[in-house]
Order: C-alpha cells, then structure tokens, then sequence
C-alpha cells in the first residue's frame, strides 16, 4: 500500500480492498460494537449462573433429569416467559429505533383479549371473528396514538401514557356493563377442535432434546426473523433508523416519517393483541387486569437488547436476547431456592447493567462522536 | 452590468416577499442561477438568508413572488418536490443521521432494491458500492461508507451530503452555512468540493456570513440585509474590502480597524508591553 496521502483507492472491487487509514479492530471490538452483543453476554452470563447449581449433574444426567432450569419443563418455562416479554419487546424496538415509545400495550394486552373472550362467550362468535375484531380494534388505537403523537408533536411517553389508562378503565367498565364481572372464563368450549385457534394454543416438541416449544415461543421467533429482515433489508427499515436517528432530515429527504412512525404505533398495538389472543385462547380465560406492567417488560427486553431510548440504532436480534435474559431471570430464581420476590431487583440490576454498558459499547467501538 | 448569457437559469426567482405575521421578513428579492455558476448569498443574521432558501427549497412558500426552474414557473409543495425539480438544499447540521451508515445515509429516502414484490429489499452491496464511487467521483475519498456517519468530521459530512445531491440528479444545490461550524482546513475542503460540484455542471447557492469563505468560491453575490436586498455584484466589479462593507457590517468594521491601527501605534511607539495587533481586513 503506498503511504502518500490520498491515494486513490481502488474503488469498485468493494469492500475488499484495504485501506491503510482503516485501522484494524479486534474481532472482539467489532463484535462489541453491535447492538445485540450485551444483551448475548447477558443472555450467557444469566444461563450460567442459573443453570450453576444443576452442574452437578454434568455426567450424571440421570440425576436431574425433569427438574430444574435446564430440565426440559424448566427451558420451555422460561422460553414461554421470554417470548410473552419478547412479542412485546420486537414491535417495541422497532418502534424505539424510529425514535418513539408506547406504553399502551400493557392495557391493550387486557383490552384485547376481553374482545375475544366477549366476542366468544357473550355474542357466540367462531374465534376467528372474535380475533380479527380484537386485531382491528388493536390496530385502530395503534393508528390513533400514532396519529395523536405525529399530529401533535407531543411526547409519545404522554399521548400512550394517557391511553394506557384510558383503555385500561374502559376495558373494566365495558367488561362490567356487559357481563357483570371483571373475568371471563371456560372459554375452552368454543375453542376445542377449532383448528384457527391452535395457530395460538399450538405447540412443536423439540426432537432429541424433548423441550416443548409453546406457540408463543413460534411467534416471538418468527416476528423477530421478520422485524430484523424488515428493519436490515428493506426500504422500510431504513425508514425506520432515518425516522429515530434525525426526523427533520429524513423527512427532507422524503422519508414519510409520519406514516413510518403510525405503521410501527399500530405493530405495536397489534403485537399486544397477538400476545392477549395467545394468552386467551391457552388459558381458556380473560382477566381485565391482564398485561399490568407488561409494557415496561418490553421495553426493559428492548433496552438490555442494547436499543437505544433515544432512537436511530438498534437491532430485534438484541431485543430477542434481552427477552431471553428476562425469562430465565424470572424463572430462574424461584428455581434457584431464591425468593420469587427477588425478581424485579435482580432484574433492575440487570437493566442498569445493560444500560451502562450498551452506552459504554457504543462509544467505545463505533467511535460515534456525538 | 451582467453581459447575458443565452441559457436559461437553472432557477430564477422574481420578487420574493415573505411576511410572518406582521414582520416583513423578506421583500422583493430576484436572483438568478445558471449551470456552473456560484451565487453567494450574504448577510449578517437576520437579514434574511433563511428564509429565502427556506422559499427555494419548498419549506415555505412565498406570500409574493415567483420562482422559475428553467424557465417554467413553479410552486414547491414540499422539500421532497423540490427535490423532485432538482433542488436540492443541504442544511448545516441537520443533514445526516448519526448512527446510521454512511451508505444508508447516502440513500435514506432513495433506497436501491433487488428482487420483487415481497421479496424487493434493501440491496446492500450496491448501496455501499455506489455510495462509494460517487463519494470518489467528487474526489471525497472515504475509508468505509460502512461506518457510521457520526465517526465522520463535520466537513466529512457536509461534503458527503454534497455527493448525495450530485447523485440524484440535483441540478441546484443549496448550501447552508456549510462552513461556519468548521475549522480553516474543513471549510477549505467543503469549499473544494463546491467547485467541484460547480465543475460538473451544477448550479450552486452558497449561504454564509464569511466573506472569506465566499469570495475564493463565488463568481456573483446577493447582499441581503433586513430583508432587502442591497444589490447583487459580479465578482470583478467588487473588491472583497468592498463585499465586506456592504455586509451591513461596514461602518463597525471600519470603526475596529481604526481602533486597531491607533492601538498598533502605540504598541509602535513602545506604550504598551502586549501583544502586537493583527493588521485588519
């Protein structure tokens, strides 16, 4: 390579000619320097430390087979955590990373899956029907918060805010007013044999290994194959990252920032409605009070995935990460002989910890002044 | 003044007035831009600048006036259909996106895709290809359009943001103080790369307040100040000591130089111990 300056280089035979003004990063620098890579640490460092006690085992399979974190039962325990926390968390991303939050879809979980569950018992609807009036229903609050925040300017914390409760009070009035309780339950006579609603209630065994994969567990791996596909590879996706990382410039451009930001409102809406029909459909019941909280699960899952709260950078492989480490933190300390209680600190812990590091990452190796 | 040329502007604007409110925030301004020319637009803050390139550029439209893209009489909807008439503007500091790649950055808004129907996606190696080709073919030689824009220098990224313009078809680019957050040697660069742009063809409406950095560059300039237009000047007509006075700032400057040469009189005569003063100008 010569030394002078500005040497021309090679242009055309792409990315494989080297440069001598590139330094060279260590593999382990390049790798830190996606999104995704805390939030594996953490996933890894979360299996070895519950899984720690169950070491014993190693040889001696026999010994703790069917109990415990790495039993089949306890992975698809924590898998089915993980992808209720993960659902949310992919639509969530997709969202941040254009820069904006909803924290509606705890209340839309519970909003939901009262439509289905109403829609079946109290009107006689086929599941079908009763799932497609709770997507559209999903849908059209996700259009409308979405509209609010672009239409106004204000703060999507607020606007969502405002409907979390909104929606909220009114899926416990409206389940009232019609069926005089704040539960429906023995849903399981409408839905037995009916084969639309095995798409939620489904489940595939895993060969060799015997782990019972939930559809929950399906869904959440195929939204998050399809979010990173449209988020890396599309025309759409590079919307999104336009529209979180600088929206008066993307909109110069021509990006419609406005319709971005409403299309990925209503994904998040609608994976809400996707988790309550789940949630519904395999419990044969629906609670009022369903999804409290489940909203900052996602965006905790989002966060530890390494996505940043103020938009523009970010990845649904993190998100899936994050939502892992979420599921076996939860499932794996009552595992451990610890207190269930313990959860939301450990977890909080675990957040911060991401937190500090992603943004330690961040500037460290991409290098990004600010 | 001018001997006319018989092309026609590339874009013309007669009479531009803006009112917000009751301020009469421009009034009256023409210009003309043809291919391979640089319009210097000058002025103090607040004389105007924005808000006229705010007009070109289609972020407002203007309350009296008209503007011309060769010869045909327009009225901008939006950025975007400005951009469609082939002006295309490049703000200061909102240009680019940080996080995001220099390459899809490039081609935010104009994405190439490969394939079809479900299967059309975001082509990747062609967007780091072209990206880098266009970037060479502007003489902007960068190590990696896989990097993120925010590891670029500020006249890393004015110039890269130049490059797009080129590329899709801008047959006037609007600048926007593209120099004044960048050192000596930055604005140097970015003021290259307005020549070379200028080179190509392009036509090229130069905003700043630093005479320095528009007289190398310009060959025509639009004084404005508090919304009027003082006059537009070519180049061998007007002196730079001349541009500066008529900057609004003449008659300060004038009053600084004259501080300045009695304090180097003293200094001269052996008053004072400090440092020596700059000439002025």
């Amino acid at each position: 390579m010569s030394e002078e300056p500005g040497t021309p280089q090679v242009a055309g035979d792409g990315a494989s000619a080297p440069d001598e003004r590139v330094r060279r990063r260590r593999w382990y620098q390049e790798a830190l320097s996606k999104p995704s890579s805390g939030a594996i640490i953490a996933a890894l460092v979360a299996f070895l430390v519950f899984s720690w006690p169950l070491w014993e085992c190693v040889g001696d399979a026999g010994a703790c087979y069917g109990r415990g974190f790495l039993s089949a039962r306890g992975v698809a325990n924590w898998l089915d955590v993980a992808a209720q926390a993960g659902i949310l968390g992919t639509a969530v991303t997709l969202l941040m990373i254009a820069g904006e939050f909803d924290l509606s879809i705890g209340s839309m979980i519970g909003a939901a899956g009262m439509i289905v569950a109403i829609g079946m018992a109290e009107y006689a609807l086929p599941p079908m029907v009763a799932v497609a009036l709770a997507f559209a229903f999903a849908l059209a609050v996700g259009a409308f918060n979405g509209w609010l925040v672009t239409r106004t300017g204000l703060p999507s914390f607020i606007v969502t805010l405002g409907m979390l409760f909104l929606l909220r009070g009114v899926t416990i009035g409206m389940t009232r007013l019609i069926t005089n309780r704040t539960q429906v339950g023995g849903l399981s006579e409408y839905t037995d044999g009916d084969p639309f609603s095995t798409l939620f209630t489904g489940s595939l065994t895993l060969p060799f290994l015997d782990i019972e994969l939930k559809a929950s567990v399906l869904w959440w791996i195929a939204l998050t194959v399809v979010a990173a596909y449209v988020l890396f590879r599309t025309t759409f996706g590079n919307w999104t990252f336009g529209t979180g990382g600088n929206s008066v410039s993307a909109r110069n451009v021509g990006v419609p920032v406005r319709r971005v930001k409403m299309v990925l409102f209503m994904c998040t809406a609608g994976a809400a409605a996707l988790l309550a029909t789940i949630q519904v459909l395999e419990f044969s019941s629906a609670d009022t009070a369903r999804g409290n909280l489940k909203e900052l699960e996602a965006i905790a899952a989002a966060v530890i995935g390494g996505n940043l709260l103020t938009g523009g950078f970010g990845s649904p492989i993190g998100t899936f990460f994050g939502a892992l480490t979420l599921g076996m933190t939860q499932v794996g300390i009552p595992m451990a002989g610890l207190p269930g209680d313990w959860y939301r600190a450990v977890l909080g812990v675990v957040l911060l910890v991401a937190v500090v590091g992603s943004n330690w990452v961040r500037v460290r190796a991409t290098g990004v002044r600010s | 003044m001018t001997t006319p040329r018989t092309d026609t502007p590339l874009i013309e604007a007669r009479g531009l007035t803006k009112y917000f409110g009751s301020v009469i925030a421009l009034q009256d301004i023409s210009l003309t831009v043809r291919s391979g020319e640089v319009l210097c637009l000058l002025g103090d803050n607040g004389a105007g600048k924005s808000t006229l390139i705010k007009m070109l550029s289609g972020v407002h439209s203007p309350d009296e006036g008209q503007i011309l893209v060769e010869g045909k009489p327009v009225r901008f909807s939006s950025p975007r259909d400005a951009l469609h008439h082939g002006i295309a503007t490049v703000y200061q500091d909102l240009a680019m996106c940080p996080l995001m790649s220099v390459a899809r950055n490039f081609f935010l808004g104009n994405e190439p895709t490969r394939g079809w129907g479900i299967f059309k996606r975001y082509d990747t190696e062609a967007a780091d290809r072209i990206s880098r080709d266009e970037l060479m073919n502007m003489g902007i030689d960068l190590r990696d359009t896989t990097q993120a824009v925010g590891t670029l220098s500020g006249g890393e990224r004015q110039s890269v943001a130049i490059a797009r313009a080129v590329h899709f078809g801008a047959k006037v680019v609007i600048l926007d103080e593209p120099t004044s957050a960048l050192g000596v040697k930055e604005a140097a660069i970015v003021l290259r790369y307005v020549v070379a742009a200028q080179a190509r063809g392009l036509g090229i409406i130069l905003i700043t307040h630093n005479v320095n950095h528009a007289y190398p560059v310009g060959e025509r300039f639009v004084i404005l100040d508090r919304g009027q237009s003082i006059g537009t000047y070519e180049k061998d007509e007007l002196p730079k000591e001349e541009l500066l006075k008529l900057m609004g700032g003449g008659a300060e400057l004038d009053r600084l130089s004259h501080e300045l040469e009695e304090y180097a009189a003293e200094v001269e005569r052996g008053d004072s111990g400090g440092p020596s003063a700059a000439a002025a100008g």
